[in-house]
């Protein structure tokens, strides 16, 4: 590596952390103005998002999940261990679960987006399987839950009436500490129209 | 996370040219479920991600008796293949074993070989189906076979400005059937502890697999039963995942059963012989000894899944069914 970098988080004096990124170049490396110039300059993508045309400018290097709670300010998704092994920030694209954490955001461009706060109807009312995750005790400390209830969506959205291993393997991605995963397979048999 | 610009150019011919422009300093990304955890982890700092999810045409699987698999496949769609799973059901085996729902929705084929992982679940499958790369670069274009494509650990042959454009598997000889097993510590979301792929062709002529023997008892007392007729392995290939720095086939074992009357003894020497080919190491995830041990399992128990597989064409013989 010839640029090093180090980010320094510093705390801003508002409500808000604000983090600013300081790029320090090592004394032998090569000044190399275009690439710098490069990397800041930010790219618009346009998406659906849970129903709405988004435009917006970012910068590249961001993931889905950063895009989400940071620049959109939607923090029902949530961060686990940002590496796609424990599913707490899956989202729908196009349907489909994917691990928000290690997805490029660049990538949404054209495609649409759901996430947990795209489930809620037009009258406010929660999604069929929250209120089933609700009344079978499906949710304890919660983190997961948004993630899980995705994941289940586009279970039930492909395969309405799944078995107890279908169940399990469509959760699988999704890891919960809590619940023992018995109450939400409970839950997902209960939205489905089997319990 | 390490700042890099990220470029998605919309055909082949100008991913090449970025590519060359960038050099070192660019990096290739399919869906990035490796790529993006390389950088958050600091092991590679590319300045410059090139996505070749723009390029249309990439991401269709064909078949005409040839299989072809474009490099940004998902691992979904392989799993949602009717035609993969009946006539190369190594492969299904393969990434229905791999990561999660989530990550099969964005991983490609094409980047789990080009990872080079010693661990790669699609390696050893497409090791026994024969597969080849079709690659390209603005010199031309080359074929490499997936036993030459393998380096070292996290290295393929492939050189700067190079692009996998495509997956060739070669129609497989009639009465022919593959499994692959991820011998792992849970069943999802695990790196395997081994993975092991066999492929059997059979002269079926000789096997009228109508009877009711066939219909329905266990594989291993058909071998039994079989001995007497001459069920004769024409074609074989074994491959190994994490039995050595890079996805191996094991050819001494092979020459040991191509061509020979198929019997419950000479399978367990086959798959002794590839346990003693391979070069298993001590890991987190097991030691040398358990691996060449499990090797020695493991190897029969696909080859006698193919077998199973190529007699019973007409039925799904599930891999998570050991028997």
């Amino acid at each position: 590596m010839v640029v090093k970098e180090i980010i320094r988080p510093v705390l801003g004096t508002g409500p808000t952390f604000k983090f600013y990124y300081c790029r320090v170049r090592s004394p032998s490396a090569p000044f190399q103005g275009d690439m710098e110039e490069n990397l800041m300059v930010k790219q618009t993508i346009r998406f659906i998002l849970n129903g709405e045309p988004v435009q917006m400018e970012i910068e590249p290097h961001l993931t889905l999940l950063q895009l989400l709670r940071e620049k959109l300010e939607l923090i029902g998704t949530k961060e686990g261990c940002g590496m796609g092994e424990c599913g707490a920030c899956t989202v729908l694209l196009d349907g489909k679960t994917v691990n928000s954490c290690i997805f490029p955001a660049m990538e949404v461009d054209g495609k649409s987006v759901t996430t947990i706060e795209g489930l809620i109807d037009a009258q406010g009312n929660l999604h069929p399987i929250q209120k089933a995750f609700i009344e079978y005790g499906a949710i304890q400390c919660g983190f997961c839950t948004p993630g899980m209830v995705l994941s289940a969506k586009a279970l039930l959205d492909e395969n309405p009436k799944p078995t107890e291993d279908e169940i399990r393997n469509g959760i699988a991605g999704n890891l919960c500490r809590c619940t023992g995963y018995i109450q939400i397979v409970q839950a997902i048999k209960a939205a489905s129209g089997q319990l | 996370m390490k700042r890099f610009d990220y470029l998605k150019p919309k055909t082949i011919e100008e991913a090449l040219s970025l590519l060359n422009q960038y050099g070192k300093k660019a990096m290739l990304i399919a869906g990035g479920t490796d790529v993006i955890v390389m950088i958050k982890q600091k092991t590679m700092a590319p300045d410059v991600l090139i996505s070749l999810q723009g390029i249309p045409g990439l991401d269709q699987i064909e078949y005409d008796g040839t299989l072809r698999i474009g490099p940004m496949v998902t691992h979904r769609a392989i799993e949602k293949s009717e035609v993969i799973r009946k006539e190369f059901s190594a492969l299904a085996d393969a990434v229905e074993a791999l990561g999660s729902i989530q990550i099969r929705n964005v991983a490609t084929i094409g980047g789990n070989i080009c990872t080079a992982a010693p661990s790669a679940d699609t390696a050893s499958p497409l090791l026994v189906l024969g597969a080849q790369a079709k690659v390209k670069s603005l010199k031309g274009e080359r074929t490499i076979p997936i036993e030459e494509f393998f380096k070292g650990p996290g290295e393929t042959v492939l050189k700067e400005g190079e692009i996998v454009t495509e997956l060739v598997i070669p129609k497989p000889l009639p009465f022919t059937a593959s499994a692959y097993w991820k011998h792992q510590r849970r069943l999802a979301l695990d790196l395997p502890i081994l993975g092991v792929s066999t492929l059997i062709s059979l002269n079926k002529d000789t096997v009228s697999c109508s009877d009711m023997l066939c219909a329905s008892s266990p594989i291993s007392s058909i071998l039994h039963t079989m001995e007497q007729d001459e069920l004769v392995c024409k074609e074989v290939r074994i491959a190994l995942g994490v039995a050595a720095p890079t996805p191996m086939r094991a050819i001494k074992a092979e020459k040991l059963l191509r061509g020979k009357k198929i019997s419950d003894e000479l399978l367990e020497e086959v798959a002794k012989t590839a346990s003693e080919e391979a070069q298993p190491r001590d890991s987190i995830r097991g030691e040398a000894w358990y691996r060449r041990d499990m090797i020695r399992v493991l190897v029969k128990r696909m080859a006698m899944k193919s077998i199973e597989r190529a007699l019973r064409p007409e039925e799904t013989v599930l891999p998570v069914r050991l028997w």
